[in-house]
């Protein structure tokens, strides 16, 4: 990166002698001159992000016949969408899809919800002892990760018959909350006081309050919350193979693993299996970007 | 925009309310999650530790043994290669992930064409499920690769990377990185944003190479960022595990066999109270890197 910076050095020293003429790059004065060499290799560098992709779509849409050469960057001709037809039915596509979608609705909404509620009434209340310590408290659950806790949680989820996609909604929202309290209350610390004493003036109880004013208020937060709590329920593998016990009722990440001997070398129909249980998420992504980047960014800023 | 983790003390909000009575409704928003909470990550915390001191194997009888298990970790070549696996692993993989995303902030964020698209791009793997991308790869290492290799005629690489003990990690840190280097790139690209243009030109003017700028000016501006992203990765990269499967299954042999697979793995295998002293000892850890962290990240806080 710093190689390719070099040609265009001789230029700047060039540039300096004469400052009044054309600014110099990047971000200083005017933005005129494009940097093409940098253009270049960041477009050969997408490569390894869009050749894994275009393997998985390819192999996806190939015939049986086709993909037996194991040759993974080669056209399909003809394109079949057998590989789709026969995932579908095999790994249960559509059950797979509700469980995922359910999940991560479940955890998007419930963290959303439980976090907003805690942090406000922590942020309001920070003078009294039990909602003080109970902020340190939640934020302790960032020093455990899952794994530690993983055996005793599978145990306790069985026995109290959680041990279902409802028992991972339960987990996954409580191992978010750390995080997204942290946001919340960081937050709603710099929301003024005479904004909700206004509000109370004019007879709303705390509860409206909190709905008509503080969580809208919360939008942006609720935002990064959200978006952290959708890829981590969405993608996750470990929490939900662990936990729920019944295979017809796991999520899409797990039937990949479930199903791997019966892809076995069928690898249109693995690859078609994999396809379907990314591109959701991608395509989620490709419409909303703006928002994922930006609340990502903030989310890992603060936290 | 760069606070981290600021534990404010509420001193204007102590003077001003310290009379008044709590609403009840605060505690309705509050008990409910305080209370599942609780029972969901406290109570199988206690279990655990509880039973790290037992013989139980997760179901039946059960007798305390005190430190038996804990003394018995320190000798198990199994664990001890697990602790030296992760951690190895964590380490290349932090150094190839912040690397990686800096050097591709520096140039998202330089004057290039197609920048929007090209960040687009370069975040999709933040989007893509751990477990799905790695059987993608492991097509990839244990088919097209060694395919290429024979092709080519370079015989190191006909034989597949994840059947090779010794190598098998490699291809581990580069399926991780491809997944983690999305989220720090977003976190540098940030840094880079923050970091004013006329210093650039202050040091053009005194004749300070490209490079020298990057070191000298960039590097030590995004400190900051750059401690966040070692040790959230870090963080991440300790509890490898869905990756793992999808590529290696932590094998060959037990060659990539992280501490959480070794964990998990207990609770079929008969080891549950071995496995439960293990996963405090994991637990140790985790604290203090996160101590690490608070420390570090607050240090920066006074600093900027």
């Amino acid at each position: 990166m710093t190689a390719l910076n070099q040609p265009a050095l001789a230029f700047e020293q060039a540039e300096l002698a004469v400052p009044s003429r054309r600014g110099a790059r990047v971000r200083r004065v005017g933005a005129e001159r494009i940097n093409w060499s940098a253009t270049t290799i960041l477009v050969l560098c997408t490569l390894t992000v869009l050749l894994p992709l275009y393997v998985t779509i390819s192999m996806a849409l190939k015939s049986g016949t086709q993909v037996v050469d194991g040759n993974a960057f080669s056209f399909p001709s003809p394109i079949s969408f057998d590989g789709f037809v026969q995932a579908w039915t095999l790994t249960k596509f559509p059950v797979g899809l509700a469980v995922s979608l359910f999940v991560t609705a479940g955890t998007v909404v419930a963290t959303i919800v439980l976090a907003a509620f805690a942090s406000y009434a922590i942020a309001r209340n920070w003078d009294r002892k039990l909602f003080r310590y109970s902020f340190f408290y939640l934020l302790a659950a960032m020093f455990i990760p899952f794994p530690v806790v993983a055996l005793p949680q599978i145990q306790l989820t069985g026995r109290v018959g959680l041990d279902n996609p409802v028992g991972v909604i339960i987990l996954a929202t409580m191992f978010q909350l750390s995080f997204s309290v942290l946001l919340f209350t960081a937050f709603l610390r710099s929301i003024p006081l005479e904004l909700e004493e206004s509000a109370r003036i004019d007879g709303a109880t705390t509860w409206q309050t909190f709905w008509r004013l503080i969580f809208p208020l919360l939008a942006p937060m609720s935002a990064t919350v959200g978006i952290f709590a959708f890829l981590y329920a969405w993608n996750d593998f470990m929490m939900p193979s662990l936990i729920i016990s019944d295979p017809a009722l796991q999520t899409l990440p797990v039937r990949q693993n479930l199903f791997q001997t019966q892809f076995s070398n069928n690898y249109n129909v693995a690859f078609a299996s994999y396809l379907m249980a990314m591109a959701p998420a991608i395509v989620a992504y490709l419409f909303t970007q703006r928002w994922v980047m930006a609340g990502v960014t903030q989310g890992a800023v603060k936290g | 925009m760069s606070t981290t983790t600021t534990i404010v003390t509420g001193g204007k909000a102590t003077a001003r309310r310290s009379s008044r009575r709590v609403e009840p409704i605060y505690y309705l928003f509050l008990l409910p999650t305080l209370v599942l909470f609780t029972l969901a990550i406290t109570v199988p915390g206690i279990i655990g530790i509880f039973f790290s001191f037992t013989d139980s194997i997760g179901l039946g009888e059960w007798n305390f043994t005190g430190l038996t298990n804990y003394i018995a970790i320190f000798s198990d070549p199994a664990i001890l290669q697990s602790y030296l696996f992760t951690f190895g692993f964590s380490v290349a993989t932090v150094i190839v992930v912040n690397i990686a995303a800096f050097l591709l902030a520096v140039g998202l964020t330089a004057q290039i064409r197609f920048k929007k698209a090209l960040r687009t791009v370069f975040v999709i793997p933040m989007v893509i499920s751990g477990i799905i991308i790695a059987y993608v790869f492991n097509f990839l290492f244990s088919n097209s690769v060694p395919q290429a290799g024979a092709s080519l005629g370079i015989p190191w690489l006909e034989t597949s990377l994840l059947a090779n003990p010794d190598l098998a990690w490699v291809a581990i840190v580069i399926v991780t990185a491809w997944q983690a280097i999305p989220g720090t790139l977003l976190i540098y690209i940030a840094g880079l944003l923050s970091v004013p243009g006329d210093v650039y030109e202050a040091a053009g003017l005194d004749g300070a190479s490209k490079t020298q700028q990057l070191l000298r000016i960039t590097l030590p501006l995004v400190a900051g960022y750059v401690v966040i992203n070692i040790i959230l990765g870090f963080k991440g990269f300790l509890n490898a595990y869905d990756i793992i499967v999808g590529l290696t299954g932590g094998g060959p042999g037990t060659a990539t066999r992280s501490v959480a697979m070794s964990i998990i793995l207990g609770f079929n295998g008969g080891d549950y109270a071995y496995q439960m002293a293990n996963a405090a000892l994991f637990f140790i850890v985790a604290v203090v890197i996160s101590l690490l962290q608070l420390s570090l990240t607050r240090g920066r806080n006074t600093l900027s």
